[in-house]
């Protein structure tokens, strides 16, 4: 099914926001929107947003943002439903355009019995699907907007292109472009720190490295990245291979670019 | 102007502040922030960074203690002048949608801030002049830029302590300031040797009433900052490697170099002469408004070779390539040198520490550089 662009013919797109497996932070990116989430709602008819209010899942929507990953049976067949019912579908936040830090999981072959009865006093109860993975993997994504957590700009610029009928894009530069924009000192050259900028996606505003530390690779993998050069220079900056698998494998380890950057290191 | 130095006491270099300020500028100079020496809004001398100086190596930057006396005795920062003419982002045009729905634009020019920065080095002038170059004069000049530039003062202090990744000897730019100031400094023990480059430079020393320097202290301030250029180890072959770049655009060299390279952009965001730059509209929620903003950009975006659907320079090899090509070889047709003037910044600040004097000096040796 395409998606019209061409606006809305005067009247309000309904929207939902839809939460999956995930730590609900990424929702707070139109929450914390704060004044400009009043001018928000008076563009758009939010049919689904636990968050703020109106609960009903099932009701169509133009619109529809997905926050979290596919990790249980009743998600899978939860997001066919809303794939079903939704114009344009865009997925937000580590959990779901990567499988987000749960996703870890993936990485041993018996990760989730393991976990699930290490960390659930009765774990007969959860119900879980082996793996954590991202909505992009199950159903067709008109839009992926990467970050842990998405921030206000992000969701609410996504929004403003669909209600004029533009085609919404992400950058995905490095962090370090935006990181000397910010005219920050770079705290790999001038302290040494592992930061995971040249391959990490930007739109954060190159927060971390304005305050002094290294970006730990929340917006997952910018394009055309190095990952090997990456790993090299992590490990000439004295990082044990263990912990390159780590800088890779934190965030967004189901991400192709940084699974096999992390894997790389994992069995050497 | 010229061999007029006169000169002024170390602790007097708040008098020079005070007479910029009473000019109506605000003081900008290098100063210590998050492990580097950095410009910012300088207020008063003793805020400079006294007994400090860098170390420099590819992909690496740390500051060291040196004699306590001297303000100056570092090589250069993370970042020269650039941002001070050529924002790092700025909006361009601001529209709206008017009742009779006409639109209406209007540009959205920065303020006539009166800036005058202390501490520029012979590579920052060299490039500034390069700058001026591409945003002033060609057939339309670029008004936000020049609103800027023209209330600009340039308090340049000629270099004596260059980094390992210095080479403006080889490059012909330092590290002697010899044009584009409003006032050049010598630092030297027995305080500042002051010299004028222009009108307003000759009447700010005018107006601070200061005694005439000796021919012999000239001599010496200049002979060691001779010696500094001397002391310097990297360099490039030759002065204008147009010919050699673009008979060698197939050379094996770029895969090797694409290689190690994080195609990150940092090598041309500290470049004091790049110039890329990137504009988009800014989402505002109010339909009827608009805001028109440019960014810095780089060859090692995908973006920057984003045509009609495809990007041209779709991986990093042809990137590499094109900034160094661009850089050392198509500069001359457009401006009439090598786009580079030494400064080292893109080496040090290279996270992996690619260093473009060997990536040339490698191309050179197999590509017919020696003729
Ligand atoms: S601090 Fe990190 S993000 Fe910033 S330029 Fe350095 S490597 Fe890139
Ligand atoms: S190319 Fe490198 S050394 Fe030359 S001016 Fe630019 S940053 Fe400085
Ligand atoms: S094309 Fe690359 S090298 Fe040339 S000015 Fe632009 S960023 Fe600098
Ligand atoms: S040469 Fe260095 S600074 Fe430039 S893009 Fe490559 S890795 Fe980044």
């Amino acid at each position: 099914m395409g998606f019209d662009y061409s606006g809305f013919a005067g009247r309000r797109p309904r929207v939902a926001v839809h939460k999956f497996s995930s730590c609900d932070g990424c929702q707070l990116a139109f929450l914390n929107a704060g004044e400009a989430l009043l001018a928000v709602s008076e563009l758009v008819e939010f049919v689904h947003f636990a968050e703020a209010g109106p609960v009903d899942p099932d009701a169509p929507a133009d619109i529809a943002f997905i926050e979290g990953s596919v990790s249980t049976p009743e998600e899978r067949e939860r997001l066919d439903h809303i794939r079903a019912h939704t114009g344009y579908l865009i997925s937000i936040g580590a959990c779901a355009t990567s499988g987000g830090l749960q996703a870890l999981r993936n990485l041993y072959a018996d990760g989730v019995d393991t976990w699930r009865q290490a960390v659930y006093a009765s774990p007969e109860y959860v119900a879980s699907l082996d793996t954590a993975t991202p909505v992009a993997e199950h159903v067709k994504v008109d839009l992926e907007i990467w970050g842990c957590p998405v921030n206000t700009a992000q969701v609410v610029g996504v929004l403003h292109d669909l209600l004029h009928g533009v085609q919404p894009t992400q950058s995905r530069d490095k962090v370090c472009l935006e990181c000397k924009r910010q005219n920050a000192v770079c705290v790999m050259v001038a302290k040494g720190m592992p930061c995971m900028g040249p391959v990490t996606q930007t739109g954060c505003g190159a927060i971390c490295p304005r305050y002094g530390r290294d970006c730990y690779a929340c917006y997952g993998p910018a394009e055309t990245v190095n990952t090997d050069a990456q790993g090299n220079r992590l490990i000439e900056l004295g990082l044990q291979p263990a912990d390159v698998t780590r800088r890779f494998h934190f965030i967004n380890s189901h991400a192709p670019a940084f699974r096999a950057a992390g894997n790389k290191h994992r069995s050497e | 102007m010229g061999k007029s130095h006169r000169v002024l006491a170390s602790h007097a270099l708040d008098t020079l502040l005070a007479a910029l300020r009473d000019d109506g500028y605000r003081c900008v100079g290098p100063q210590l922030r998050d492990g580097a020496i950095v410009f910012d809004t300088l207020h008063h001398a003793a805020d400079l960074p006294w007994g400090w100086q860098d170390e420099q190596a590819p992909g690496h930057y740390r500051l060291q203690h040196a004699d306590p006396s001297r303000a100056f005795a570092w090589a250069n920062g993370p970042q020269a002048i650039k941002p001070l003419t050529f924002a790092p982002r700025e909006t361009l045009w601001e529209s709206r949608i008017e009742a009779d729905g006409r639109m209406q634009f209007t540009a959205t020019l920065p303020a006539e801030e009166k800036v005058a920065v202390i501490g520029a080095r012979a590579c920052d002038l060299a490039a500034l002049r390069l700058q001026d170059q591409h945003f002033l004069e060609g057939a339309h000049a670029d008004p936000y830029y020049a609103a800027r530039r023209r209330n600009l003062f340039i308090v340049a202090v000629h270099c004596t302590a260059p980094a390992a990744t210095c080479f403006c000897a080889s490059t012909g730019d330092g590290p002697l300031c010899t044009a584009g100031f409003d006032l050049a400094l010598h630092e030297t023990d027995e305080g500042y040797l002051v010299d004028a480059g222009s009108e307003a430079g000759t009447a700010m020393i005018a107006s601070l009433s200061l005694p005439a320097a000796t021919a012999t202290r000239v001599e010496q301030a200049e002979t060691a900052v001779a010696a500094a250029g001397e002391r310097q180890t990297r360099g490039l072959p030759s002065r204008n490697l147009r010919d050699l770049l673009f008979a060698n655009l197939d050379h094996p060299q770029w895969d090797d170099v694409a290689a190690r390279c994080l195609s990150c952009g940092n090598c041309t965001a500290v470049c004091p002469t790049c110039f890329c730059h990137a504009e988009h509209d800014v989402p505002l929620l109010d339909a009827n408004l608009g805001r028109h903003e440019r960014e810095w950009d780089s060859c090692f975006t995908e973006g920057h070779s984003y045509l009609a659907g495809i990007v041209i320079r779709s991986d990093t090899r042809l990137r590499y390539r094109q900034w160094l090509t661009h850089k050392l070889g198509g500069w001359h047709d457009q401006y009439g040198r090598s786009g580079c003037t030494g400064c080292g910044r893109c080496i040090t600040w290279c996270p992996v520490g690619i260093d473009l004097t060997e990536e040339v000096a490698r191309i050179h040796a197999t590509g017919g550089g020696h003729d």
